[in-house]
């Protein structure tokens, strides 16, 4: 049976081995936006052995390209971008990093859903092509490296009660396979 | 000679790519409804009513529904006796195109096949669009134009089968890319077939198929029943909305043919999200 928690960032191991595949989650706190373009750089980082442009350790990062804010708002639409583009550098995040939640949408391949379990981190689903409704819970946006990469930049949000469900959790389940098992007609 | 202005097509364009990324399409809507009130998954349903709300927020405070405002498709009728005043027809559809996408506070999205640096200021704001010309008789300007995001765009799939393998191997292409699919194209899906032609008439067809209204039903008997074989075989497969396991993971099933070569059965699959952003002007 899902549970609901509210849970503010930056996470702990705690606060995510309680987490069940199917859970809501109602984030608040800081969380960090990247897409491709800002991973590539980020490992690029890591390879050179330099300092990331925020602290990873605990945080939760968004996959998100937001259209540009109108006057007098913080950000534009902001749903979550599909994940798996970024499958191939989240486990180095994780593992090396402590990087302790990932919010987007879609499958993530078998090296992710590893990580999770072996460091400890969760993948969140947000509701793709919500980006107005899930705009509403973003309260400031402030981009704090890349800004050449445009909707790609790396923002740092101020969310309260994103909501979320847990797709992968820290005990290698996927919502994606055991909710569909659930409905397939065979 | 039917004469029409540029500038009229270039606000016209302008307008319709702001209301359509700001108004999900009353088809959309109504079958966004409908699934809501079908679905049996208490997390599915969820999403949809969340969808629903999104919705009327991003009508309410003109927003985009989704921040993946897309790539600018067009398919564009135009009449042989029909002249343009003041400037070119697919300049004044990419200059509106531009206009929309930069006024309407929309995602310019366009890059560079290689380096992905955004195009923005090497050709224009979301340019170039996506534009299918079609020459027909008379002197009518029809202008349909959808907003194609990329998660869905990435699942598609296109084919050429023997043409042994029929009706039956159409229906198993069309499965399995929906089935591998999953989550990642934002179900519910409308999912456009095309079937015949070439190998890209087939993909164009597809593409095009995704803008026949939701609900309606094809003139052509079998693929009528191929369309309704089709949904009910897809809502089988679990995926429900957003992929997290339901009842409800297709909207519409939409299918155009073509005349084939002898040799061949191209089938192309073009999937579109639930954010179905579809629009037609007539001039």
């Amino acid at each position: 049976m899902s549970k609901t928690y509210n849970l503010t960032t930056p996470l702990s191991v705690d606060d995510v081995t309680q987490l069940k595949a199917g859970d809501i989650v109602y984030l608040s706190g800081i969380i960090y936006t990247a897409r491709d373009a800002a991973h590539k750089k980020l490992i690029d980082l890591l390879d050179a052995g330099e300092q990331l442009p925020f602290d990873i350790e605990g945080s939760v990062i968004y996959f998100v390209g937001p259209t540009p804010p109108k006057p007098g708002d913080p950000i534009g639409s902001a749903g979550p971008t599909t994940s798996y583009r970024m499958d191939s550098y989240s486990p180095r995040l994780i593992n090396e990093k402590k990087l302790r939640g990932m919010i987007g949408k879609g499958k993530r391949n078998q090296a992710v859903i590893d990580a999770c379990v072996q460091s400890k981190a969760i993948y969140f689903g947000a509701t793709g092509g919500a980006g107005a409704l899930l705009a509403r819970q973003i309260k400031s946006a402030e981009v704090i490296a890349y800004p050449e990469l445009g909707p790609e930049a790396i923002r740092r949000l101020e969310v309260v009660d994103f909501p979320l469900t847990v797709i992968n959790d820290t005990y290698g389940q996927d919502l994606y396979q055991i909710g569909r098992a659930q409905y397939e007609v065979k | 000679m039917r004469e029409i202005k540029y500038e009229d097509i270039v606000k016209s364009i302008r307008d319709c790519i702001i209301f359509s990324g700001t108004n999900l399409p009353k088809d959309a809507y109504a079958k966004m409804q409908e699934a809501h009130e079908k679905e049996k998954s208490p997390v599915a349903k969820e999403v949809l009513r969340q969808l629903l709300e999104n919705a009327d927020i991003a009508k309410n405070e003109d927003k985009p529904l989704c921040q993946d405002t897309g790539l600018a498709v067009f398919f564009v009728k135009v009449g042989e006796d029909l002249k343009i005043l003041g400037g070119s027809l697919k300049q004044a559809i990419n200059e509106g195109a531009e206009l929309g996408y930069r006024e309407g506070y929309f995602r310019a999205s366009t890059c560079h096949w290689d380096t992905r640096a955004n195009l923005k200021d090497e050709i224009g704001y979301n340019l170039p669009a996506v534009i299918h010309f079609d020459l027909v008789a008379g002197d009518e300007l029809e202008i349909e134009y959808a907003a194609k995001g990329g998660g869905s765009e990435n699942v598609s799939r296109a084919t050429v089968l023997a043409p042994a393998a029929g009706r039956a191997g159409i229906v198993a292409f069309v499965k399995e890319v929906v089935s591998n699919a999953g989550p990642n194209p934002c179900p519910p899906l409308t999912v456009g077939v095309g079937i015949g032609g070439t190998f890209e008439k087939a993909a164009i067809s597809s593409k095009h198929a995704l803008f026949r209204e939701l609900g309606s039903k094809n003139e052509d008997p079998v693929l009528d029943s191929m369309e309704q074989e089709l949904k009910e075989e897809l809502n089988k497969l679990g995926i429900g909305a957003m992929g997290m396991g339901g009842t409800q993971t297709v909207f519409g099933v939409h299918i155009e043919k073509n005349p084939c070569h002898i040799a061949s059965l191209p089938v192309s699959v073009n999937v579109q999200c639930h954010s179905s952003r579809h629009t037609k002007i007539k001039f």
